[in-house]
């Protein structure tokens, strides 16, 4: 059914999230440390799982789909609902510091990636 | 009359209208990018790109502070495209991703997480410098701003820092996410930005999540996993390093 899908994915987010706020108290700051990652973590471990030990079943597979299908709606949304305002009035410090702290970091993006030997996959 | 009772319906149910509403800017940037830029020009990068014009007009015309989801037309559009939605959507994009690739980038991705903050920190802070701030609190608030905008303003209160600079932190760190949503599909050809293991990387060094999100999603959505695996750390990191390590380092220098 559609729905264990999206209630196992709900699942993994809940457990993430929540795994995200001790760890955050844990180490004593005041964020979630990495919650979205480890849900992720959890789903990709159980994908691949579930090719070689069991199958989720193909309704199941598409509640899960459906919400993945709907990522860049939402991601569209989500820039519809930025501050923009703030990020451009308040005066050139901030816009400096912001692209300079992106025209850095995407400088290092070829040089660690040679580190890391990532193989190119020109595509 | 009649218009009275649509506009009373499109509040009433205004995550529906979210959708109605996010599927034709979706179906136009799309029409746009066919038509007009022969599909040079990905259609979600053209959807992002309006998405951030519509904020800029929401908060002009409303003085507020959530874009177009200020007028209660579309406050929908506010839970759409909030925090849990965005969360759950990024989650649901793990599925299918290759296990083999996060092992093959693990150290290297983590790596990445660290000196991506560090190297925001220290731009941001080497700007604050250059605009006449001397105090290490102002200096690392605004480094952690550039790092991302939840960092700068965890760090300026966990130091105390006056709430003039807490807010250009803010501002310093929505910057990077609209130019990293904007930018990315633009500079990835020259990046190397194509595969599992760069997105990983490009992740961890940019941090911040809607930026990386929105960014990889106008690139390559078979990327977004693993760019969004790797900055959802970042935040955390950043709490961690900026008002205690990086503090410390500013502080000894002034």
């Amino acid at each position: 059914m559609v729905i264990y899908g999206v209630a196992l994915l709900a699942f993994c987010m809940l457990v993430g999230v929540f795994v995200g706020d001790i760890l955050g108290v844990l180490i004593g700051v005041q964020a979630n440390v990495g919650g979205v990652g480890i849900a992720m973590l959890m789903l990709i471990v159980l994908s691949n799982l579930s090719h070689q030990k069991f199958t989720l079943g193909e309704p199941t597979e598409r509640g899960i789909g459906f919400w993945s299908a709907m990522y860049i709606p939402i991601v569209v949304a989500m820039a519809a609902k930025q501050n923009v305002i703030a990020a451009i009035s308040s005066g050139w410090l901030a816009i400096v510091a912001g692209v300079a702290a992106v025209a850095v970091s995407f400088a290092m993006i070829p040089v660690l990636s040679r580190i890391g030997g990532g193989e190119r996959h020109d595509s | 009359m009649i218009l009275e009772s649509l506009l009373a319906v499109l509040e009433k149910n205004s995550l529906i209208t979210a959708f109605a509403f996010v599927g034709i800017l979706v179906w136009l940037s799309y029409e746009i990018s066919t038509r007009l830029t022969g599909g040079h020009i990905h259609g979600s990068a053209i959807a992002i790109a309006l998405g951030l014009v519509l904020a800029y007009v929401g908060g002009r015309l409303t003085g507020g502070q959530q874009g177009l989801a200020d007028f209660s037309l579309f406050a929908g559009v506010g839970i759409l495209g909030g925090a849990m939605f965005r969360d759950f959507a990024i989650v649901a994009t793990a599925f299918g991703a290759e296990l083999e690739a996060l092992k093959k980038a693990g150290l290297v991705g983590a790596a990445s997480v660290v000196i991506g903050v560090v190297l925001s920190f220290v731009v941001g802070a080497i700007v604050a410098v250059a605009f006449g701030y001397s105090d290490a609190v102002s200096i690392s608030t605004i480094g952690a701003g550039a790092a991302t905008y939840i960092v700068g303003p965890v760090t300026g209160t966990a130091l105390g820092a006056d709430s003039g600079v807490i807010a250009l932190s803010v501002a310093a760190g929505l910057t990077k996410s609209v130019l990293v949503m904007i930018g990315t599909p633009f500079i990835a050809p020259h990046i190397g930005l194509n595969n599992p293991h760069a997105a990983l990387i490009y992740g961890g060094l940019m941090g911040t999540t809607s930026g990386v999100a929105g960014g990889l999603a106008a690139t390559d959505p078979k990327l977004v996993p693993y760019g969004a695996m790797t900055a959802t750390f970042y935040t955390g990191v950043g709490c961690l390093l900026a008002p205690s390590v990086l503090f410390l380092m500013v502080r000894s220098i002034v």
